[in-house]
């Protein structure tokens, strides 16, 4: 017994060091593994505030360009306004209005909230974008992220009370699915880690023809709402191996200088979820696959 | 001042510079500058290991969470405020008592002595926070370049440092 006290206290340093290295490798892969971790709460509440007070430095010198942008997309908001437009079929259209439901029955499926970028990287390999919106104000894990300018920028991941982490596109583990807005072929868009202004797309036939400038829109089968820009096709790659191009996107959205944003809620998410989910059990269980 | 508030001062300001400063400028996707490990090149030569490797971890810690990578930063800062006592004693004279100064500095160790100390734990910290990145996702000739060009980076701001920032030296005395 005493031996092991001596041998403690020579080493006492160095267990010191394995404990913390221990520790913070623990940290290191559940983190990233789940995106939660019990002491990221409250340590977002306090790194929210100081980021909000230093964004609020920040933002005076970005005044110009912002105002830039949302006079842009006033302008395209005032030419979707039905006056006009001489002739409406209502019948065909999806509208989308304030409550859930109007009286004559049409159902709402986005709710779009702003929020505010008050830290957002794009150096690292996994880049999180930190918003000034949270649970209080009715943020919930897995609604989309568009930029002022209507430009897909990521997905929600993880909310405190008053402040949500976003997973940027621009994240090595990040996946969506997107649509070309000429053929309607779907694909997904992943990154490389590498350069901030593109993405990768996968899964395009090689029967679809594809030029350069070509516009990539959010599909229906993701967190985005549909239509919306994602990037534009800079470089087209044939993979030799299999039946699909492999495509450099060029990034709509500009990473390096995201300010307002849309959080945009998918009404109907959850329910699709627990669908897809009951879907999955009922074909995999053996007992309902006897036919 | 007491080397207490000199040192929560400093460490507030390292982080601060290196989260809204140095994160902040998209130089190349490969030279990525890193200076708040300065805090831990600059404590006191009196500190105790125990002492010493939990501020390491303290500091990585906070500037995880500020760059929401966990457990990235804190790996690294520990294993270089486990090998800097190492280190300073095989730069140090072979006479402890010629070791006037408080901190190390260029003018308390001489410029070489300093610049190798500073050189050696920066590989270690680069090497070791690009190797964990690399192990979760990466690629092999990105880890190297982005340790080589990190590191190049890092020298140059911490010379550029200590060539525009003196400290103010003060002797180790009894009183103190």
């Amino acid at each position: 017994m005493r031996n092991i006290f001596l041998f403690i206290r020579r080493f006492f340093t160095l267990i010191a060091f394995l404990a913390l290295q221990a520790v913070s490798l623990w940290l290191l892969f559940t983190y990233n593994k789940f995106h939660r971790s019990k002491g990221l709460g409250w340590a977002n509440e306090i790194t929210g505030k100081v980021n909000s007070q230093y964004k609020s430095v920040d933002d005076f010198f970005n005044l110009k360009v912002e105002n830039q942008r949302l006079h842009k997309l006033n302008d395209s908001l005032l030419n979707l306004l039905p006056a006009n437009f001489e002739k409406i079929d209502t019948s065909a259209r999806r509208v989308r209005d304030s409550i859930p439901y109007d009286t004559l029955g049409n159902h709402r499926e986005y709710l779009w909230r702003e929020a505010k970028v008050i830290y957002n990287t794009v150096n690292a390999q996994k880049n999180y974008i930190q918003l000034n919106r949270g649970s209080n104000q009715g943020i919930k894990d897995n609604m989309s992220v568009l930029n002022s300018d209507g430009s897909a920028v990521g997905v929600v991941i993880n909310v405190s009370p008053n402040y949500s982490q976003v997973m940027s596109l621009l994240h090595v583990q990040s996946r969506r699915s997107v649509v070309m807005k000429r053929s309607g072929n779907m694909g997904s868009i992943e990154w490389d880690g590498k350069n901030p202004l593109y993405l990768t797309m996968k899964n395009i036939p090689k029967s679809d023809s594809i030029v350069k400038g070509d516009t990539v829109l959010t599909s229906i089968n993701s967190n985005f709402p549909p239509g919306f820009i994602v990037g534009t096709v800079a470089e087209i790659i044939a993979d030799k191996s299999t039946n699909f191009y492999v495509l450099r996107l060029k990034t709509a959205a500009n990473f390096y200088n995201l300010q307002q944003v849309h959080v945009v809620e998918r009404v109907g998410y959850d329910e699709q979820a627990k669908l897809n989910e009951d879907t999955k059990k009922k074909i995999d269980d053996p007992k309902n696959n006897n036919r | 001042m007491s080397d207490l508030v000199r040192n929560i001062i400093r460490f507030a300001f390292f982080i601060l510079v290196q989260v809204y400063l140095l994160n902040k400028l998209h130089l190349h996707q490969y030279i990525i500058p890193y200076i708040y490990y300065l805090f831990i090149l600059w404590l006191p030569f009196s500190i105790s290991r125990f002492s010493l490797l939990i501020i390491g971890f303290l500091t990585g810690l906070t500037l995880d969470y500020f760059s929401m990578q966990i457990g990235v930063h804190a790996a690294a800062c520990t294993l270089i405020a486990y090998i800097r006592p190492f280190v300073i004693q095989v730069l140090a004279p072979k006479d402890s008592s010629e070791f006037n100064y408080r901190e190390p500095s260029p003018r308390a160790m001489g410029w070489t002595p300093y610049l190798v100390y500073a050189l050696i734990l920066t590989i270690f910290h680069h090497f070791y926070m690009m190797l964990l990145q690399y192990l979760q996702f990466g690629d092999f000739m990105d880890f190297v370049i982005k340790v080589i060009s990190t590191t190049g980076i890092s020298m140059l701001l911490i010379i550029t440092v200590e060539l525009l920032f003196p400290r103010k030296m003060k002797f180790r005395t009894n009183t103190a």
